[in-house]
């Protein structure tokens, strides 16, 4: 069952992302990008994290994604036209992922050789009773620091989405 | 249902190593649409595709270490992402007010 459940899921959030990639329009784009969250958010939850999944799919597949829409929307965005050529990243760009890639696997095969096998149920410690507990003790100053943050950043996106008073 | 199906087919496990090359799959994705589209929307999308997919890694070794410390940081990816998503999307609409396109390479004032 986990494995069916694991491939399926990794299926639907790569050809989602390929999809994000490959799509013309932007709307296109968001929607691709919604189904990543989703499987993303089984994923999480196949790992014992029921917070994080939770909150993945409250927090971006509910508010980021929305706020995308909304902009897309408001700029009455159109489908991306063909321009000029980008340059190096152009020539560079898909060999040097590629390597990334190629790099990144043989780096996790080979460090991560006493790895545990993923159960579903084998790791209970992510319900928000443990998440809770671990935030508001021992992480309780980065977590003050970022209402500082959140507060700075709705002071930001006021100050630059206003409109300008004559 | 027991016993149509196999009994590997119920205890059959994943390994960790695939979540962890997921989400490398997940950030190669990510950066390749970063370098080769034009519509500033779509790389901000693409951006965030990437944190995605850093979580994702957060999430597997809170899993391997059995902590739940993994889960705390992705905890605060997302609500940085969240705060970036707010401030991102104030300047896409400044830009298109002020130079009325989307398009990255029509935004040069910089270069020359």
């Amino acid at each position: 069952m986990d494995v069916i459940l694991f491939t399926f899921f990794a299926l639907v959030a790569i050809v989602g992302a390929v999809s994000l990639v490959l799509q013309k329009h932007p709307i296109s784009s968001a929607l691709s990008l919604v189904s990543v969250m989703v499987a993303l958010a089984v994923l999480f939850l196949l790992l014992g994290a029921e917070f994080i999944a939770a909150a993945q799919l409250v927090v971006y597949s509910g508010a980021i994604m929305v706020l995308f829409v909304f902009v897309i929307m408001l700029l009455n965005a159109g489908a991306e036209r063909e321009s000029r050529k980008g340059g190096l990243a152009q020539f560079l760009g898909l060999p040097l992922t590629a390597i990334l890639l190629v790099f990144a696997s043989y780096v996790i095969t080979q460090s991560m050789s006493n790895a545990k096998a993923v159960k579903f149920g084998a790791f209970t410690g992510g319900g928000p009773r443990e998440v809770g507990w671990e935030l508001f003790t021992r992480y309780l100053l980065p977590f003050e620091v970022t209402s500082i943050l959140i507060l700075i950043a709705i002071a930001g996106a006021v100050v630059l989405a206003r409109k300008e008073i004559d | 249902m027991s016993q149509l199906l196999p009994p590997e087919f119920f205890t059959a496990t994943v390994p960790l190593n695939a979540y962890l090359i997921l989400s490398a799959i997940l950030f190669a994705i990510g950066a390749c649409g970063f370098m080769f589209r034009k519509n500033i929307i779509t790389i901000y999308m693409c951006i965030e595709l990437m944190l995605n997919a850093v979580n994702l890694s957060f999430v597997t070794f809170s899993y391997q270490f059995g902590k739940v410390d993994g889960q705390i940081y992705s905890f605060f990816v997302m609500v940085v992402a969240a705060a970036e998503a707010a401030v991102g999307l104030a300047i896409i609409l400044t830009i298109f007010r002020n130079r009325g396109t989307l398009q990255i390479d029509e935004i040069d004032t910089l270069k020359n």
